[in-house]
């Protein structure tokens, strides 16, 4: 049994708050620096140079990237010989986010009671927490600020096994070409297939949140991914929805098995400043 | 073939003509900021017939809610929000005299119907580009809803604030022509 202390959890937490919302992961910048260079618009190509340009000053600056710093979305891995000492695992990483979100000068975007009131929490707690038992004694948090603008753009929906794998696809193509520019394109489209209506959903957040460039391992999943790619890089809808050959930067799908009788499918929308970060404790 | 053009607001119906779809727009002066709660506040004000806390003729409207500033900058990263969630209040607005809409997103038939009757334009700005943005912003002062935080309006002067025209006074749409002129 390996003991870990709650503070300690606390500060790796902030630290990757904060680097998440300063600097995007390398696989991000390698494929904005390749779209630009297959973009044909004009307007989409001064987007390129402006996501390009965004990035230096984010750094040198120290602005967060994009003003939307995000609901904090984490993944977290929990060894099951882990021990958490001193405090409270959940309250440990709220406490990272409400420091980071305030030493950072990040927006806090979240509003207590969803529909009636909506009064602002002030910290940008609480964080959205899934976590998995897994063997081993380690921690392994994986965070994404998750801006609201790319979140409105997801859906989900309990198919037909008889829609087959063509009614999946058809599903996500019109799903994305309904959305258009509103979720910051180009976009990672995140498609989760199987489980029940509640784990679809957190499988296509899962996928939305995978390296651009990642493939699933399942070689029949992995051709539907470079399909999709390419069937909505033909839509036109470019970068921020100007026009343009770059709608997409990749389309990630991860499965579940499911009941005998459903076929849910979810898709999670993720913008163009994918921010996210990991630590292992 | 697309063209830069310098504005200085508060904006007139020649500054305006002069646009095309796709053409760049750096924007100097005034800018004010608003997105949902305040535009909700702003409507209910003109159905009672009560004065709006800002001048609305010939201006521009941002749809923003900034980061925080950090010290020594005027305003934190402020990069534009979805525009469509404004399109219920846009031609009221706009019947008073708002010239300019700034967000990211395609507007709905009834804001492109009431830009090209009023003779306004919506402006695309670049999501995602945050901290760029706000290096053109000079200063920020809260004028009204404070209480609202990040939604409270802003009075911002910006010097070569960069956008893109995606609806002209014309009534020209850059999302559905530059969609349609790349879809293969």
């Amino acid at each position: 049994m390996r003991e870990i202390k709650a503070n300690q959890i606390t500060e790796s937490v902030k630290k990757i708050v904060l680097d998440a919302n300063f600097y995007l992961p390398d696989d991000v910048v390698k494929a904005i620096k390749e779209a630009r260079e297959k973009e044909k618009s004009p307007s989409g190509k001064d987007v390129f140079n402006m996501i390009l340009e965004n990035m230096e000053i984010s750094k040198t600056e120290k602005l967060p990237l994009c003003q939307d710093t995000g609901f904090a979305v984490f993944f977290v891995q929990l060894g099951q010989e882990v021990h958490v000492i001193n405090g409270d695992f959940n309250e440990a990483i709220n406490e990272g986010v409400r420091q980071a979100y305030e030493e950072g000068y990040l927006r806090k975007s979240i509003v207590d009671d969803p529909v009636i009131e909506r009064v602002n929490t002030k910290d940008n707690t609480p964080a959205v927490i899934h976590t998995e038992i897994v063997p081993g004694e380690d921690i392994i948090i994986n965070f994404a600020p998750k801006g609201g603008g790319s979140e409105n753009m997801s859906t989900v929906k309990m198919m037909k096994a008889a829609d087959g794998i063509e009614g999946v696809k058809n599903f996500v193509v019109d799903f994305v070409k309904e959305a258009g520019g509103n979720p910051c394109p180009p976009t990672t489209i995140g498609v989760g297939i199987g489980g029940t209506f509640d784990k679809v959903a957190e499988l296509a957040k899962k996928a939305a949140l995978r390296p651009i460039g990642s493939r699933n391992p399942d070689k029949k999943f992995a051709d539907v991914e470079l399909e999709l790619m390419e069937r909505l890089n033909k839509s036109g809808i470019g970068p921020m929805g100007l026009g343009g050959r770059i709608t997409v930067l990749d389309v990630h799908i991860e499965t579940y098995p499911c009941h005998i009788a459903t076929m849910p499918v979810a898709i999670n929308t993720q913008c163009h400043c994918s921010r996210r970060k990991h630590v292992k404790i | 073939m697309s063209k830069t053009v310098k504005l200085h607001t508060p904006l007139t119906d020649e500054d305006l003509e002069q646009l095309n779809i796709g053409d760049k727009v750096l924007l100097t002066g005034t800018v004010y900021t608003a997105r949902d709660a305040a535009h909700q506040r702003l409507i209910d004000l003109l159905e009672e017939n009560e004065e709006l806390p800002i001048e609305i003729n010939g201006q521009v409207i941002y749809y923003v809610g900034p980061a925080p500033a950090p010290p020594g900058k005027p305003i934190g990263s402020a990069g534009p929000t979805t525009s469509y969630r404004m399109d219920p209040f846009t031609p009221l607005l706009q019947d008073k005299g708002l010239k300019a809409t700034v967000g990211k997103g395609p507007r709905g038939k009834k804001v492109i119907e009431s830009i090209k009757k009023n003779k306004a334009v919506y402006l695309a700005a670049v999501g995602g580009v945050a901290a760029l943005i706000a290096k053109s912003i000079k200063k920020a002062e809260i004028v009204a809803y404070s209480d609202l935080g990040a939604e409270a309006i802003r009075k911002l002067e910006v010097k070569d604030f960069p956008c893109i025209v995606a609806n002209d006074t014309k009534g020209n749409d850059l999302y559905k022509e530059g969609q349609s002129k790349y879809k293969i």
